[in-house]
């Protein structure tokens, strides 16, 4: 990615340090793991905190092992070595292309109205991980949240009542933002979400179908 | 430089194989003076070394005493993490097992090798215990033709070190929140954002060591 100098949002320390301490459900993971994939920023920052992780695993108590531990750990080795995935020219950077199959091609959207499509993608169930798509122009429905939600900007620009988040930039929400997403004009955008809670659409109708649409 | 023994043999290989074995030999030759210079300024006790012979030579000596420090850290942690003790002696011979597998993928300039294994045993933890998938960030790797320098590996080696010195510096209480943090007992919105720790230089030898790779492999 060479828009990595021009990203001005960044993960919170709080984020990060969950991400490196392996404590974040699966969705929040795989938008950190994206994000960093275009950030060296908060990439180093990222591995500023497993060096944490580092130094407690190296002052740990030690526990003993079985007598045979070792005979049986290089045992394992002998039985051959671990398959690598194949490199995959892919249009999203490399954690995202498992969940969305390949490339933005391979996205399933559904409709959710006034244009906006979305793509629920599989993760364990304590959040929600989607993809969104925002016609150049078009609104995201007014909503809050009951918890954090994590937007990572993967092509074109939003803009809501605090910033414009162009692509590579990500938008840490809490349960006070509401906000109205807005894509800028030129381009589509899409982007990358994870709810640890579902959204609340301040208007009555998405509300009711947000049991079905699963946001 | 697995790849280059792994290419295919095809008709008439043998007109091109000349030059690739001198390649080869200039590749290890290179490989094994990087090696003397950096057995020279990084001390032994950062295990940087025993991860290289595993890496070349295969060795089963360096992993032994690899194992014989780590493993036992290892299962420590995972059973703090929540893992019966049975379960625990098994994730971390997978954990070692991984080790070895993917030694070549360690780099010296960008984490200590304390730092690398807790990172593959908190996968382990959150695929084995958590039953999730780990997304990772892009792999950035140094091509076959570019390493990191020593003084870069020696500078990362002892920030590493410099971390553990102001950790066991905290006052317990404080120690011991960082250290729930990590063992999974807290979750993303109970971790306090002040570690206390002194991070600013690691990080930015970090981000560095992050640019110069960047540029090796533009």
């Amino acid at each position: 990615m060479n828009e990595m100098t021009q990203i001005k949002h960044h993960l919170t320390d709080q984020i990060l340090i969950g991400y490196s301490a392996g404590t974040l459900p699966e969705a929040f993971s795989l938008v950190v793991a994206t994000h960093l994939s275009m950030c060296d920023t908060c990439r180093a920052s990222a591995q500023a905190y497993e060096a944490i992780g580092g130094s407690i695993l190296d002052t740990e108590t030690q526990t003993t092992l079985e007598a045979d531990a070792l005979a049986g750990t290089l045992a394992m080795i002998a039985k051959g070595s671990i398959a690598t995935k194949p490199t995959v020219v892919s249009d999203v950077p490399t954690p995202l292309r498992d969940y969305v199959g390949g490339s933005l091609r391979d996205v399933k959207w559904r409709s959710v109205g006034m244009g906006v499509r979305q793509a629920v993608l599989k993760t364990s169930k304590t959040a929600t991980a989607r993809l969104l798509y925002i016609p150049a122009g078009a609104i995201v429905p007014d909503h809050g949240h009951r918890g954090t939600e994590l937007t990572l900007v993967l092509q074109g620009a939003f803009r809501d009542e605090t910033a414009l988040f162009s692509a590579g930039d990500v938008e840490v929400a809490n349960e006070d933002l509401n906000h109205t997403p807005v894509a800028e004009i030129g381009e589509d955008c899409i982007c990358l979400a994870a709810t640890d809670a579902p959204l609340r659409f301040n208007s009555w109708i998405p509300r009711i179908a947000q049991p079905f649409l699963r946001i | 430089m697995l790849k280059i023994l792994d290419r295919p043999q095809e008709p008439g290989a043998f007109v091109y194989q000349l030059p690739y074995i001198e390649f080869r030999r200039f590749q290890l030759l290179y490989q094994k003076a990087i090696i003397s210079v950096v057995k020279k300024i990084v001390p032994q006790n950062t295990w940087v070394q025993h991860l290289r012979r595993i890496q070349l030579d295969q060795d089963q000596k360096a992993f032994a005493e690899l194992f014989g420090y780590f493993a036992p850290r290892v299962k420590a942690f995972l059973m703090k993490s929540g893992a019966s003790p049975s379960m625990a002696e098994e994730c971390t011979q997978e954990v070692m097992v991984t080790l070895w597998h993917k030694a070549h993928l360690f780099d010296p300039s960008r984490a200590s090798v304390a730092t690398w294994i807790f990172t593959i045993a908190r996968n382990k933890r959150i695929d084995a215990l958590r039953k999730q998938r780990r997304p990772e960030p892009e792999d950035l790797q140094w091509g076959p033709e570019s390493e990191p320098e020593a003084s870069d590996i020696l500078v990362l080696q002892q920030e590493a070190n410099l971390i553990t010195q102001a950790m066991s510096a905290l006052p317990s209480q404080q120690r011991d929140l960082i250290k729930k943090a990590y063992f999974g007992d807290l979750s993303h919105s109970e971790i306090a954002v002040e570690t206390g720790l002194p991070l600013g230089t690691i990080k930015s030898r970090l981000r560095l060591a992050l640019s110069k790779l960047r540029k090796t492999m533009k």
